[in-house]
């Protein structure tokens, strides 16, 4: 743990992406000294001075040690105020923390990556990584929903990602128009179409809680093993050090036994109103 | 008859039906193919068959008065379409159209109905693959009515 792991670093905001209504990319680079380095699936707590803290998911390349990247949707003030900030703002970052998409343990196995909304931020790490160690994996899969085709998080990105040969690749969405040709439908429906090989298959999914929900029960019934399945969970984090109890998800704090989280140890949980 | 038979049995929703069984279905059963854009059916009108889509997508769509129609799902192959075929009054709630070429297998309904009247083993062998298929959809549409990609809080 750092010396002071309550005091946030500044940080400059280099460069932004408004990548959706309400939705932008901020790239931070530190007032002073370097990029602390982080696996796929960590967060960091940002800082908007005056305003205050929230957990936001690193979603940017592992293996860019120049700058943080970070996708945040306004939903109350603090994430507005960091969605808001615009080249040169200074905010404060605390972290990387939390656990890792098992990148290292999916080596030789297909590999099966679901996102939901925004949920495909917290994933692309975990993509970059996996395209970028592309003869280490067996098949790998990305399935991708969203509301509507208005709403798909880094587009051309997908569309990059869909020219490879070796990364099969299906968007769904809630409803569209005419002008759309991909699927209409719920994520989950997908899964036992994609013919897995459930012995041989891992799987990293991302999204609303209730999406996870549905596709973890999915796969499993697809024969895949439960402790084979990764969810990033989310909950209110405020000290992110497993202090305040903020997060507190059952026996868990998921600031130190998330976000990411097997499906075995919650899959009981998901299922209970009260936590 | 023989070819269309091996068809019928071959695709995802008769996968382990009874060869016998099979010949009946078979026997209510044609080959279609539709072209991109082209309608399989519109809401409202009875439902005359069954489709057993074999290759490409199908867009499901509902025409709000005055609106540009919602495309509410997609079937795409080893999908079936038409689980109100044996739901009075037989009528298709949307419309159907091919989003690329659709090749399809028909289902005559009228025909299978008789045959499902009169052979009540090949009716419960039909109901136990559609009652799930129906419990799927229902689910799927439940959670996205959920919309759990929207911004708004509960």
């Amino acid at each position: 743990m750092k010396a002071a792991p309550l005091r946030p670093a500044p940080y400059r905001v280099r460069r932004i992406k408004r990548e959706l209504h309400g939705v932008t990319t901020l790239e931070l680079v530190p007032a002073q000294g370097a990029v602390p380095a982080f696996e796929p699936g960590q967060f960091n707590m940002l800082y908007a001075f005056g305003v205050g803290e929230a957990a936001i998911s690193i979603s940017g390349d592992p293996a860019q040690a120049d700058c943080l990247t970070h996708t945040v949707r306004e939903m109350g003030a603090i994430s507005t105020a960091l969605a808001q900030a615009h080249p040169g703002t200074m905010l404060g970052v605390r972290g990387p923390f939390g656990t890792a998409w098992p990148t290292r343990a999916a080596e030789g196995l297909d590999v099966v990556l679901i996102a939901g909304g925004l949920g495909l931020a917290p994933l692309r790490p975990a993509i970059l990584r996996l395209l970028a160690a592309r003869p280490l994996y067996g098949r790998l899969i990305l399935l991708y929903g969203a509301r509507s085709p208005n709403e798909l998080l880094y587009r051309h990105e997908l569309e990059h990602w869909r020219q490879r040969l070796d990364v099969d690749i299906h968007v769904t969405v809630d409803y569209a128009d005419a002008g759309w040709h991909g699927n209409v439908g719920v994520v989950p429906r997908l899964i036992p179409r994609l013919g897995l090989d459930a012995q041989n298959t891992l799987a990293m999914v991302c999204g609303p809680e209730v999406m996870m929900r549905f596709c973890g029960a999915a796969l499993h019934d697809a024969g895949v093993a439960m402790d084979r399945i990764h969810l990033s969970m989310e909950r209110n984090m405020k000290c992110a050090l497993g202090l305040c109890g903020h997060c507190q998800f059952g026996a868990d704090f998921i600031c130190k036994t998330g976000a990411v989280m097997r499906y075995d140890q919650v899959a009981q949980r998901l299922r209970l109103r009260e936590i | 008859m023989e070819t269309l038979e091996r068809i019928v049995l071959a695709h995802r929703f008769f996968a382990g039906f009874e060869a016998e069984l099979g010949a009946l279905v078979a026997g209510c059963a044609r080959n279609l193919r539709f072209t991109p854009g082209q309608y399989l059916f519109h809401a409202d009108e009875d439902v005359n068959q069954i489709y057993l889509i074999r290759h490409g997508v199908v867009a499901l769509e509902i025409a709000p008065p005055g609106r540009a129609p919602v495309m509410f799902a997609t079937e795409g192959e080893g999908d079936i379409l038409g689980t109100s075929w044996l739901v009075p009054p037989y009528r298709w709630r949307f419309d159907a159209r091919a989003v690329g070429l659709v090749r399809a297998i028909g289902l005559d309904a009228q025909c299978l109905r008789a045959k499902c009247e009169a052979d009540h083993h090949l009716g419960y062998e039909m109901m136990k693959r559609f009652l799930p298929e129906l419990s799927a959809r229902l689910d799927q549409t439940r959670l996205q009515m959920l919309d759990v990609y929207g911004t708004a809080k509960p």
